[in-house]
């Protein structure tokens, strides 16, 4: 059995017919082809499936597709084209924070996630709010160290919404 | 020019942050069919019947009998097959695929499939396999392979030993948790087959292709996709996945995609030798330690895999950084009929540092010595011997490296206040150890024979044409690096993408951090060569190695030089244990290598944290056990990696010392970052709980253990 789902994504009205049981990440990267949303676990453990849902960090392999009806979705395609990602991406390359890149687009909706909630984080409040997110690569340090700057380079931006 | 150590962004930047890097599991294409393996369900029996449910069109069953070629993974030694014919040897060894287009039917498909088995007694851990008499699993023996070597005169040296200092140490599995799991895709056409996807060494999958399909070598391409880590669990074991695709591609005539789900990748892929390492040191009547025996034995598990030559780097490594001129050193990789052990960063080097460095903290205590002390009086030198004989010959800076960790860290002043404290739950350990660069003995020669390409084009650009995949070592960048500082042109003219085996030849697998030091070097002489002729316009250059001329090994009797280089390092971690939960938290961790000269600045230090951090993980975190043949963990909430939260930040720092034969000074440094952590770590618990320290991880469990024990 289908539903009728609508609800927003990345700044677009989609309006698409799905099982309701059907994983968010699966919608995404099967129907959507949308394949930036990374499957690491399936169970939930390691983020790197991680959405923004309604600015709420999700990982998209445990949101059935019936629970997002009016919901607003972010993924990393949408979350690129925003200037709340310019800023962490520079941070990122200046903190050699990508290896692998596996773990990367979850890890950024996490730093986005954790920034609005506290635009000026510790090191200890980053590593709670990615503690989320497992990358196998970089011992998290240069990730670390990478949304701090954000905080400080991107000052007031994760106040301002992300215009999707 | 640029000084080549300063940091430049890396070429897989871009489209890996921005969600755009297209991983095998990311491609898409309307005919793609799924493949999903069924899998022992029993650790050791015969099988008897299958029975199969009626499938509908378009799914198939591939079995091996759909194997054209020979039903053997070809690696050291042919014992494995791809797909099982009339016995299984683990639980999750593949025995058939399923194939077709809708994922939920196969799963219905494969709950239909009815395998009857008749089970036999299985060999299930290192001492059942050391008592048993008959009914091996390998050829009639308890061990793939066993091995011993000998320096100086051991004999003469127990004759004489004043006091003898005994231990036995035990690590476990580790699991790679690369954060992609396995995933393949693969297509024929046109007589052709294409592999493509997550993996370390694509011309071991070519032949291990060529094996399977029986076909000619121009029949078959593999490319690497953008792969989501490896740590070595992407070196052999991808071999198989990618036959079991080809084979599903060839039967159903369509492109298929194979992708491990979590629990099904940690189950029955490759794992981290489980270990028992006896160290017995001899000392004269001057208290100098003058011998040691040392005996090593590892699960090996149901086939032999790189298990004959992680043993030979274990036994390799075992000596430790000490120069000791009398020794006996024994290895046996057992058969059991667990999960095939395999290649992990480290390969070997992570238990044998860990009892080696153990050990000498215990020597230490018994001489009433402070154990950093201890160790500096026996620091191999440039000139020394290594344990097989080998002379060491460029300078071995040793006594830096551990002056410099000692003043970032304050090592030995922490070390004396908290032995003062009397443990107080309190510990610093410090570990010293090498990683050998490169394959073992003359492996690079006799075995890999790497080559690489250079092409240069008429509009100066350059392109790098070798077999090394990016895993997310930075690889992509590094080797470009060192091209374009030979050449004196802009990074950015030097091309160089995933290896795809059409294009490249083979520059040997990916594997035993010889990335920068074995290929870029090859680059770097294939780039003065290009160079010379600069002006010719469009020209192509090839470059082969040579087996270095101040280096020799006798493989028959493990004589000479185990390695073409070494790098090496110091760790010191610092602890708190919990008194009521034994909770083990880390303080600091601090870092010092040499690895001659850094080629990135930023990716080697994040190939160094990263490291410390898998490091750590394997020393008080990751636990991973077999119970009668079947792992207890199996996902991300019963095998815990570590997480931003559980390691605060290392600091680490480099010794300068350029290798002679490395390109512009670099030395091997991928693997050398995970080496030391557990050992440090071990330490300092020691330390915190004035408790003897025989094994890892370092659980809560095992500390209570302890604490209990010796009450
Ligand atoms: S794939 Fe969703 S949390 Fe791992
Ligand atoms: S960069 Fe590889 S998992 Fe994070």
């Amino acid at each position: 059995m289908k539903i009728k789902l609508s609800f927003r994504l990345n700044g677009e009205s989609i309006t698409l017919a799905t099982e309701p049981l059907k994983r968010l990440l699966d919608l995404l990267r099967d129907q959507l082809e949308l394949t930036g949303t990374k499957e690491g676990c399936g169970e939930g453990e390691c983020g790197a499936c991680a959405v923004l849902i309604d600015d709420r960090l999700m990982n998209a392999c445990l949101v059935p597709a019936a629970v997002l009806e009016g919901k607003n979705i972010i993924t990393i395609e949408g979350y690129r084209t925003t200037a709340q990602f310019k800023i962490l991406k520079s941070c990122f390359e200046k903190a050699g924070a990508v290896q692998c890149g596996f773990c990367t687009p979850g890890m950024l909706l996490a730093a986005e996630a954790l920034l609005r909630q506290k635009p000026k984080p510790t090191a200890e409040e980053v590593r709670a709010g990615l503690a989320g997110n497992l990358c196998r690569c970089t011992g998290y340090n240069m990730i670390v160290e990478a949304v701090l700057l954000a905080a400080k380079e991107g000052e007031g931006l994760w106040s301002t919404p992300v215009g999707l | 020019m640029r000084n080549i150590s300063e940091a430049i962004k890396r070429f897989d930047f871009d489209e890996k942050i921005e969600g755009r890097a297209q991983y095998a599991a990311d491609l898409k294409d309307r005919q793609m069919l799924y493949v999903k393996t069924l899998r022992s369900e029993k650790a050791r029996a015969k099988i008897m019947s299958i029975k199969y449910p009626p499938l509908s069109p378009g799914y198939f069953i591939v079995d091996y009998r759909d194997i054209p070629g020979e039903n053997r993974l070809p690696l050291v030694f042919e014992d494995q097959p791809f797909l099982a014919v009339d016995r299984v040897n683990y639980i999750g060894e593949p025995i058939l695929l399923v194939v077709g287009p809708v994922k939920k039917k196969i799963l219905a498909i494969m709950q239909e499939i009815r395998v009857d088995y008749q089970e036999l007694t299985p060999i299930l851990n290192i001492a059942e396999a050391r008592q048993r008499q008959e009914d091996f699993i390998f050829e009639g023996k308890s061990c793939f392979v066993e091995y011993e070597y000998e320096k100086g005169d051991i004999t003469e040296v127990k004759k004489k030993a004043w006091r003898v200092v005994e231990d036995e140490f035990r690590t476990g599995y580790q699991e790679q948790a690369y954060l992609e799991t396995q995933a393949i895709v693969a297509a024929v056409e046109d007589q052709r087959i294409t592999v493509c996807g997550s993996i370390q060494c694509p011309y071991y999958i070519k032949e291990a292709l060529r094996q399977a399909l029986g076909w000619p070598e121009e029949r078959i391409r593999v490319k690497q996709l953008p792969t989501g880590g490896g740590f070595g669990g992407k070196e052999e074991f991808p071999s198989l996945v990618a036959v079991h695709a080809a084979l599903a591609a060839l039967k159903a005539h369509k492109p298929v995609q194979l992708v491990y789900d979590r629990q099904e990748d940690i189950s029955c892929s490759t794992k981290r030798h489980p270990a028992v390492i006896r160290l017995k040191s001899y000392l004269d009547d001057r208290q100098r330690i003058t011998g040691r025996e040392i005996e090593v034995m590892t699960d090996a598990g149901a086939y032999a895999g790189l298990s004959s030559v992680v043993l030979q780097r274990m036994i390799f490594s075992v000596g430790g950084v000490y120069n000791i001129e009398n020794l006996k050193i024994r290895g046996q990789a057992y058969a059991t009929n667990n999960v095939v052990s395999g290649a992990f960063r480290g390969f070997g080097g992570p238990q044998a540092f860990f009892a080696m460095e153990m050990h000498m903290e215990n020597i230490a205590r018994a001489l009433h010595m402070e154990a950093l002390a201890l160790k500096r009086g026996y620091f191999l030198r440039k000139g020394d011997t290594s344990t097989t004989g080998g002379k060491l010959q460029s300078d071995i800076k040793l006594a830096e490296i551990v002056e410099k960790i000692d003043k970032i860290s304050g090592y030995s002043r922490k070390r004396r206040d908290y032995d003062a404290a009397d443990g107080g739950f309190r510990g610093i350990g410090c570990s010293v150890f090498f990683h050998g660069c490169g394959f073992t003995g003359s492996g690079e020669q006799e075995i890999i024979k790497p080559k690489v390409r250079l092409r240069k084009y008429r509009d100066n650009t350059v392109q790098i044409c070798v077999s090394s995949s990016e895993i997310g070592q930075g690889c992509l960048t590094t080797l470009r690096k060192i091209v374009a500082q030979v050449l004196e042109i802009p990074v950015e003219q030097v091309q160089y993408d995933y290896p795809d085996s059409d294009i490249c030849p083979d520059s040997g697998p990916t594997v035993a951090s010889r990335t920068v030091m074995i290929v870029g070097k090859l680059l770097y002489d294939c780039a003065r060569k290009v160079k010379a002729r600069w002006q010719e316009g469009e020209f192509t250059v090839d470059q082969a190695y040579v087996y270095p001329g101040h280096l020799q090994w006798d493989n028959e009797h493990f004589r000479g030089n185990a390695y073409p280089e070494y790098s090496w390092g110091a760790n010191v971690v610092e602890v708190a244990v919990d008194p009521l939960t034994y909770e083990v938290k880390v303080l600091g961790t601090w870092a010092v290598y040499d690895i001659g000269t850094p080629i990135d600045e930023k990716i080697v230090k994040g190939q160094i944290d990263g490291g410390m951090a898998q490091g750590l993980g394997y020393g008080c975190l990751e636990v991973l056990e077999s119970h009668g043949g079947r792992l207890r963990q199996n996902n991300f909430t019963n095998y815990a990696i570590p997480t931003a939260v559980d390691f605060p930040a290392t600091e680490s720092g480099l010794i300068d010392n350029p290798y002679e034969y490395g390109p512009f000074g670099a030395r091997g440094l991928g693997e050398l970052s995970l080496v030391g952590a557990a050992p440090a770590l071990a330490a300092a618990v020691q330390q915190a709980i004035g408790r003897r320290v025989r094994q890892i991880p370092l659980t809560p469990e095992y500390i209570m253990e302890l604490m209990d024990d010796e009450d």
